[in-house]
């Protein structure tokens, strides 16, 4: 809906570039008329990007003047369900090799999708660790207070990874529906740990969490692919996007948030 | 409401009743059935959606599953039980804001609807900052009692109740300010003391009001999502109710999510049918 008006004027200085626009291929005439990254494109984003993207999008419109980036961040479940149901956007940016590849099942992705970071798990507790957490072994400890995230959401199947590495049983007291509402859960205190990402805990204020990391032995990692998709409206400047993100600038802001990039 | 105070009072609301018999023979004008069906199909068509995309021939086999029935058992208790913490603080709240006559009612008036306002998850937020375990009083229940409320059941009761409450207490308040306060004053002069007239005046005389109140504080409790997960979390037969079942069914099995909803649906428009039939007279359903 957000991108229409930016489409009426593609279509528009397509016509003025004296193409009869006939309606039909009008991807396929476009790209060849537009300059490589321009116009609006719509990214659609895992909830964990957004700080990284939401750095890397205004140095990619200081690259790219003509380009204008919208993002959608939400879980990556329910951005693949919204791309499979014909939600308009160019770029899919997935938390999830699994929820990626419902949307490769579906044919809506525009190419092969490329891993672009690594995430890794880490113990948070709230500032001070008021109840002496030390490793993964507390989490199994019924008279702590333990909020994971819900095995249904990518973070929890990658916990449940961890625990089974680990040979620890958990005994979480909620179940959260994403990796925020967790942190939210030990930021107020309400629980004596829980398991997010790195990246979570790197954005989270200093002030209010700890982190604590897992022990290489059990560490699981959980990887992000990123493709253009295949009903993109501006796939060129979609295209252009990945590149960047692909791009050793676009590495080292990722790097700043607590991603690895030393992956593919 | 209508038929109870008619059967009430012997002459006045008689005639009002036999004049909107007389409009009602002369039919509805087509100004009114037209958005009216308009409305209805807008409330209808998604929940049909819903039925389409069932998967019918597993159903059975999903419904049988325990976790389901688990959810579904402790959306309804825990729907019932906000419900009636609602009633007992609710009514004579409603009672206050009709019948008080302090200055400043209009605003406690105002501050009886804020969980109506505030984003539920927001108010799930709101209670965690008060109830929970660093929480303004919470901290308090903790240390003096050992006992806190997130993750618990009762934490469930609590955030239900407290995104439901003013549902009950505007409708109550409203049938309070509209009764005839002539009966109460005539029981008054008749030497009736002020909790005696309550009981067997006023309370008679709002029931349709409270009960009206009552199944709409219960569905709004048992459709209830975004201040129970934010302050009761969410763990299978501890506090996971329907919707947040649902929610999470959603993210890797869409059918399963639709044959929740239309279980929670279904028990609900059942438990709602019964209610209406029993509670509330026959004509209001």
């Amino acid at each position: 809906m957000r991108r229409r008006p930016g489409r009426l004027l593609g279509a528009g200085s397509v016509l003025l570039l004296g193409l009869a626009g006939c309606g039909d291929g009008g991807a396929g005439t476009q790209r060849e008329w537009q300059s490589s990254a321009s116009g609006d494109i719509t990214v659609f984003a895992a909830a964990s990007l957004t700080e990284a993207f939401k750095e890397i999008e205004q140095a990619f419109e200081e690259a790219n003047p003509g380009a204008d980036l919208q993002f959608n961040f939400a879980g990556s479940s329910t951005l693949s369900r919204q791309i499979n149901q014909g939600a308009p956007a160019d770029v899919f940016a997935s938390a999830s090799p699994k929820q990626m590849q419902k949307v490769v099942d579906a044919d809506n992705a525009g190419g092969d999708p490329t891993v672009f970071v690594a995430n890794k798990l880490q113990i948070v507790v709230p500032e001070g660790n008021p109840a002496n957490v030390t490793g993964l072994a507390d989490l199994g400890k019924q008279e702590l207070d333990i909020a994971l995230c819900a095995e249904e959401v990518p973070c929890g199947d990658l916990s449940q990874t961890v625990f089974e590495a680990a040979g620890i049983t958990p005994s979480p007291d909620t179940l959260e529906q994403d990796v925020k509402a967790v942190l939210t859960k030990v930021t107020l205190g309400e629980t004596d740990a829980g398991l997010v990402y790195r990246t979570d805990v790197a954005a989270a204020d200093e002030a209010e969490v700890d982190g604590i990391d897992l022990p290489a032995a059990v560490e699981a990692v959980n990887e992000y692919p990123i493709v253009t998709l295949a009903e993109a409206p501006n796939a060129e400047t979609g295209q252009a996007f990945v590149d960047y993100v692909l791009s050793d600038e676009g590495k080292a802001v990722l790097e700043d948030y607590g991603f690895g990039t030393d992956v593919g | 409401m209508t038929t109870t105070q008619a059967r009430a009072t012997p002459a006045r609301p008689q005639a009002r009743s036999r004049r909107s018999r007389a409009r009602r023979a002369g039919g509805l004008p087509a100004v009114l059935v037209l958005p009216a069906l308009a409305g209805l199909a807008f409330l209808i068509v998604p929940l049909a959606g819903l039925i389409v995309a069932a998967p019918w021939p597993t159903l059975l086999e999903r419904l049988a599953d325990p976790a389901v029935l688990g959810a579904l058992r402790l959306s309804l208790v825990a729907a019932s039980a906000a419900t009636v913490v609602c009633l007992v603080c609710g009514v004579p709240l409603a009672w206050v804001l009709a019948r008080s006559e302090l200055p400043g009612m209009r605003v406690v008036r105002a501050l009886v609807t804020v969980p109506l306002v505030l984003p539920p998850v927001v108010g799930g937020v709101a209670l965690l900052l008060v109830l929970g375990r660093n929480g303004l009083i919470g901290q308090y229940l903790e240390a003096w009692f050992g006992f806190s409320l997130p993750f618990t059941t009762a934490g469930v009761i609590v955030a239900e109740a407290f995104v439901a409450m003013p549902f009950l207490v505007i409708s109550v308040d409203g049938a309070l300010r509209g009764a005839d306060r002539r009966y109460e004053e005539a029981a008054a002069t008749l030497g009736a003391s002020r909790w005696l007239t309550f009981r067997r005046v006023t309370l008679p005389l709002v029931a349709p009001g409270i009960a009206a109140g009552a199944v709409l504080c219960w569905a709004r409790a048992l459709g209830e999502f975004g201040a129970t997960i934010t302050f009761a979390g969410n763990f299978p037969g501890e506090t996971q109710t329907m919707p947040l079942a649902v929610y999470l069914a959603l993210q890797t099995d869409p059918d399963a999510a639709i044959v929740l909803s239309l279980v929670l649906f279904a028990v609900s428009v059942m438990v709602l049918a019964s209610l209406r039939d029993k509670w509330i007279s026959p004509n209001a359903a």
